[in-house]
């Protein structure tokens, strides 16, 4: 386990981070400049924190109350690079060898073939980086990380850059690593789709802080802030304002625009409230207008479409677009007036 | 004619030795300068470059005085040697010494700085000593800048005239070097030798400059 509570000015931005990670993928994820590498490379020893406290498992690598302050060849952190770094003046055998170096020598053999078969590499084990395919030198890299029996994996980006096969392949064994190795992942990325498909747990930083934490699916379903939401960048985020709400029914009524909708009840808001509804853009319905729109329905004018790979994405002004399936939509692309509805139960609102 | 090819070969000696010696402080110097951080960090730089920009004159003063018979430098060397120093040919490898290690320095610490720096962070992060990063990893994938900057540096050795005229005089067949032994043979009308020796001197020069470019060029792709 992976505790660490960090603080680090640096010019024009301050790092002050604290989180708990256990065996599993921990994701940090944030836009460039959140602070995400600097973390890892606080955890690694790279960087020496101001003050805070770093914990892995019963280890302190750093202390800055009483001083201590391990150096990166004590802290049995694994680091898999964005650009992997293989020292590519030797093979991958060797690489691994330069890694497992203090290991007796035949348990350093015995290591080495192991990695290689687990990882695939025995076939190119005599090869130089350069020789390597990028899922070759994606897994030795990996491989090299985990050989000297880390306490902690910590994976810089690594699917930056990679197209959609290898990022496949590089999802594929962190997966395996998942399985194989009981010990903290974390996994530094800007990337939604890989958060969702590999983390366990995520911490959303934003300008060095943790803004939000938690399993993905649970933090996509309900963003703690318009900054959250802003970040993770999949909703629509509409000015509405509370005009009932019901805690016994669980109910309540916004007005979004023309249209009045209903919601849950929403602990801790009152009546006249002015809130962001923020609804993700695939649980909006939309239809055709068609006579009078009703009063839970929005009315709104088709700006333009933009094709997305499985489904279209509506535009309809003013922040609102409704990510749509692609036949349902199809035949009345040129229609210009449709009405939108809300979905009652996934309403989630933030605070203006 | 015969000609005396005895500050040649007392010169390219200088040189290798010279050469040898710089390489062993300058690497160090340079490691020094690229990876750590410590107090008086920018003197030590300013330090190392000071000879290239004081007069040699100024330079070998100072060294007369430091490492003169009257110096505890001087006298230690003198009673573990059983000879002094200043006005000896080994005198004129120090002179090479100083008028080499300067470059030789400025050039190992860009061709290790120029090593990405993640390489060394992941050798650290494997568990390397910092002596075996350098080792193992700072100094073969540098290797060829440096072996580059080696060569150009006992070019460079084989130049100084300044300094080696201050601590090693002008001996001759004891401490008179190439560059020494033209200005000599110029001073004494002696044309042909001086001509020979300018031409000898040259062809050595661009010989070394252009096999280091060659070593350097294809440590860069």
């Amino acid at each position: 386990m992976i505790a660490a509570k960090v603080r680090k000015k640096l010019a024009g931005f301050t790092l002050d981070v604290e989180f708990t990670a256990t065996a599993g993928v921990t994701v940090l994820f944030g836009a460039s400049g959140a602070g995400k590498t600097l973390t890892l490379d606080c955890i690694a020893g790279f960087q020496r924190p101001d003050e805070g406290r770093i914990l892995l498992d019963d280890a302190i690598l750093y202390d800055g109350a009483s001083g201590v302050n391990l150096r990166p060849q004590k802290r049995k952190c694994g680091y898999v690079f964005q650009n992997y770094a293989l020292f590519p003046h030797l093979t991958l055998k060797q690489n691994l060898a330069f890694a497992a170096d203090r290991l007796p020598r035949l348990e350093r053999h015995r290591r080495i073939n192991e990695m290689l078969e687990k990882f695939k590499l025995v076939e190119v084990a005599d090869r130089k980086p350069d020789q390597l395919s990028g899922g070759q030198q994606q897994r030795c890299s990996v491989a090299r990380a985990l050989i000297g029996d880390p306490a902690l994996l910590l994976l810089d980006e690594p699917a930056r850059g990679l197209d959609a096969p290898l990022r496949a392949d590089l999802y594929e064994v962190i997966r395996q690593v998942r399985r194989d190795f009981d010990i903290p992942v974390l996994l530094v990325t800007h990337d939604l789709a890989e958060c969702f498909e590999l983390g366990e747990e995520m911490f959303i930083l934003r300008e060095g802080r943790v803004v939000q934490s938690g399993p993905p699916s649970k933090v996509i379903a309900r963003p703690a802030s318009l900054d959250v939401a802003k970040l993770i960048g999949l909703y629509n985020l509409l000015p509405a304002e509370i005009l009932q709400l019901d805690p016994q029914k669980n109910t309540s009524l916004l007005r979004v625009g023309d249209a009045q909708v209903t919601g849950r009840y929403y602990p801790g808001r009152l009546h006249g409230d002015k809130v962001w509804l923020c609804v993700p853009q695939a649980a909006l319905r939309v239809k055709p207008k068609n006579g009078k729109p009703a009063a839970h329905q929005l009315l709104a004018e088709l700006q333009s479409i933009t094709e997305r790979p499985q489904s279209l994405l509506l535009d309809f002004g003013d922040g609102l677009s409704v990510e749509a399936v692609r036949e349902q939509v199809e035949p009345y692309r040129h229609n210009k007036e449709w009405v939108i509805e809300f979905p009652g139960d996934s309403l989630h609102v933030l605070s203006r | 004619m015969t000609l005396d090819w005895s500050p040649l070969w007392l010169s390219l000696r200088v040189a290798a030795l010279s050469t040898v010696f710089s390489l062993v402080l300058g690497l160090w110097l340079a490691y020094l300068l690229a990876n750590r951080e410590f107090r008086g960090k920018d003197f030590l730089d300013a330090a190392v470059t000071l000879p290239l920009v004081l007069p040699p004159t100024v330079l070998g003063y100072y060294l007369l005085v430091l490492l003169g018979r009257e110096s505890w430098p001087g006298r230690l060397y003198e009673w573990a040697f059983g000879q002094p120093l200043v006005f000896t040919w080994q005198a004129a490898v120090v002179a090479a010494i100083f008028h080499s290690l300067p470059l030789l320095v400025k050039w190992s610490r860009a061709a290790l700085e120029s090593v990405d720096r993640s390489y060394q962070l992941a050798a650290q992060s494997l568990g390397a000593s910092n002596w075996r990063v350098f080792w193992r990893v700072s100094l073969p994938l540098a290797g060829r800048s440096i072996l580059a900057a080696t060569a150009l540096c006992f070019a460079r050795s084989l130049g100084d005239f300044g300094v080696t005229i201050m601590i090693a005089g002008n001996i001759p067949g004891r401490t008179q070097t190439v560059a020494v032994a033209i200005y000599d043979a110029v001073e004494a009308g002696n044309a042909s030798l001086a001509r020979t020796l300018v031409v000898v001197v040259s062809l050595t020069a661009i010989v070394i400059l252009t096999l280091a470019n060659r070593v350097g060029r294809r440590a860069a792709a």
